[in-house]
């Protein structure tokens, strides 16, 4: 790897942990020259705007996404219901065909609460972290979690009373899920109990589910309005430790979103429809330090970037595997 | 957050800018307060709690239990007769742990094997509890209690070491043996969901205790649809006038299950099961 990518890497894994992204201070020549071409360019400039008035909003990777969730969240419940046996527990924990597959924060936080690991806790852990090292760490977010799906049609809502100029979004420090995820660590360390698991929306919710509807679901039901009315997508951008427990596996994992310098416009849309948009930070006009750049590990592989990408300048990669095709 | 980053070296901030930023940085301490605060109203009624909640065949002491519970409901699951609830968030003792009310569905050991303990991924549920965490004293059953449904098995016993609870007979003044009455007719009613596996009936497919109506001249449900061997009978014991009646007796063999409790036919039962209790001598 080259310094220059190095940097970033280092950079992404500060940034997920809640540091505000920096203006790079190296750039490739490479990049440079292709950053100083687009800089007034009349013919540049042309090209984007001809791009703009027949761009197509596409909702491929959307689409594919939600029917992914919808139906692995729909197996748990099928599973049961039929007493089919395929997908057996909740998300927090279970057996898919027999196999073991468990939660990494979840885990993480009975192995503080209790302090004894047994073999299928371990199994299962190991297992789920396999799986999303491979398909990308906060892939869980947002292909598998459904929270995120409720959050997603609420943040269209909120987006909708932000264009009525009827509520604004209201920023929250980042640094903050940082913060609690250390907080739960500890609560879980020194109280014996999974604290975190009583306010969870991903468990509640994938509990409501599968074993009925209670009165958690209050819960989830004052994030949502919190979001909408307030601060949008507030838990999964500032709160929820699960999320970054997801995105420290992301760090290693092959799948991503790569950013092609050379066709992109810096118009911003892919930061506007972004759940992480520090993620993107790379797309603004002079801050992409090469002219390639893999996206952070604090990316939730969602692909609405990618679709919503006039020019093609995201798009899905599998780190290695692109290369052998 | 915004599209227009602040500079790295930052410029000192005009009145309005920090303005914002007090606002964001109050905005910061409501959310940690919101989510602290209703993680703790989540925690704090469980490390309050008085009342004892019967869990699951095989469950580690209560805190254990909590610690280690990962609140998937894979025991809720397997149990053929869906003893295992889930607690909500109101019933203050752990939101998404399994528990059992055994009064409206007791455990009867009808899937034979324990499968709850089978299935719980974390050991909260165990046949075999780690050697770190002691066993209280009485806790322990003496011997592996024998499933009278299995008794004719090469292997009679359930696996099953230590006792959820012990049955007690919480209301003498109301038990319909010690009045030496009889029970007709359906325990707890027509409308009673509770189900139960009948070895007369079919082993393997329990039924509702609804469609399997009673008529007793003595009534002895309790020891007679206990599902562990010698865990309950029916004695005649000696009052000091020298009188003498009918009264349920629950011996060592007791694992807490809560059938007794379930199958009482008097509202509410004379018979109950202590969650968390041992046996004491």
């Amino acid at each position: 790897m080259k310094k220059i990518m190095k940097r970033r890497f280092v950079d992404q894994i500060m940034v997920m942990f809640g540091r505000e992204p920096k203006k790079p201070t190296e750039i490739s020549p490479k990049a440079q020259e292709i950053h100083l071409y687009k800089k007034g360019n009349r013919d540049f400039i042309a090209e984007k705007l001809h791009a703009r008035a027949h761009a197509e909003p596409s909702h491929k990777w959307r689409n594919w996404r939600w029917a992914t969730l919808i139906a692995v969240n729909l197996l748990f419940v099928v599973s049961f219901y039929f007493d089919i046996q395929l997908l057996e527990g909740a998300l927090t924990a279970s057996r898919f065909a027999g196999f073991h597959l468990i939660d990494l924060n979840s885990a993480l936080q009975v192995m503080l609460a209790h302090k004894h690991i047994i073999t299928n806790l371990l199994i299962g852990t190991g297992t789920v972290l396999v799986l999303w090292l491979l398909f990308g760490g906060r892939t869980f977010c947002s292909w598998v979690c459904p929270y995120h799906l409720l959050a997603e049609w609420a943040e269209n809502i909120h987006l909708f009373l932000v264009k009525r100029k009827l509520v604004t979004d209201q920023t929250i420090d980042r640094r903050l899920r940082s913060v609690f995820w250390l907080i739960f660590a500890v609560l879980a360390l020194a109280t014996g109990y999974t604290v975190f698991e009583a306010i969870s929306p991903t468990g509640i919710l994938s509990r409501a589910l599968i074993y009925g509807p209670g009165l958690a679901l209050l819960w989830v039901l004052a994030l949502l309005v919190f979001e909408v009315f307030f601060s949008r997508r507030a838990w999964c951008r500032y709160a929820c430790p699960i999320g970054l427990t997801y995105g420290v596996v992301g760090i290693l994992s092959p799948v991503r979103i790569k950013y092609t310098l050379d066709g992109c416009f810096h118009e911003g849309d892919c930061r506007k429809v972004c759940l992480v948009p520090h993620v993107l930070d790379t797309v603004i006009k002079g801050r992409a330090v090469d002219i390639e750049v893999p996206i952070g590990p604090d990316c939730t592989r969602c692909g609405l970037c990618v679709d919503t990408c006039p020019t093609g300048s995201l798009k899905f990669e599998v780190k290695g595997l692109s290369k052998l095709m | 957050m915004s599209d227009n980053d602040t500079p790295a070296t930052k410029p000192p901030l005009s009145k309005e800018r920090k303005q914002q930023a007090r606002r964001r940085v109050l905005r910061t301490i409501l959310l940690t307060g919101g989510v602290l605060g209703a993680a703790l109203s989540g925690y704090l009624p469980l490390a309050y709690a008085q009342r004892k909640r019967l869990r699951p065949p095989g469950a580690l002491d209560e805190h254990d239990f909590l610690a280690s519970c990962i609140k998937c409901g894979q025991c809720v699951q397997v149990c053929p007769v869906q003893a295992i609830k889930l607690a909500d968030l109101v019933d203050g003792f752990g939101v998404g742990t399994p528990h059992i009310d055994a009064r409206s569905q007791a455990c009867d050991f009808s899937c034979d094997a324990v499968q709850c303990i089978l299935a719980c991924p974390t050991g909260s549920l165990a046949y075999d509890k780690p050697e770190f965490l002691p066993v209280r004293p009485g806790a322990a059953l003496a011997t592996k209690p024998i499933l009278l449904a299995k008794e004719k098995d090469a292997e009679p016993t359930l696996n099953l070491k230590e006792r959820i609870g012990v049955a007690r007979l919480t209301r003498p003044e109301s038990c319909l043996a010690i009045q030496g009455k009889g029970f007709k007719g359906q325990v707890q009613g027509s409308g009673f969901k509770g189900r139960m596996r009948y070895m007369s009936v079919d082993r393997w497919k329990p039924i509702k205790i609804a469609d399997h109506p009673y008529d007793v001249a003595e009534c002895d449900l309790c020891a007679r649809e206990c599902p562990i061997k010698g865990a309950i009978s029916i004695e005649t014991v000696f009052a000091p006038d020298g009188s003498q009646r009918k009264q349920p007796v629950v011996h060592e063999p007791c694992v807490g299950c809560g059938v007794c409790e379930m199958i009482c036919p008097v509202e509410p039962a004379a018979i109950e099961v202590v969650p968390r209790e041992v046996w004491r001598t």
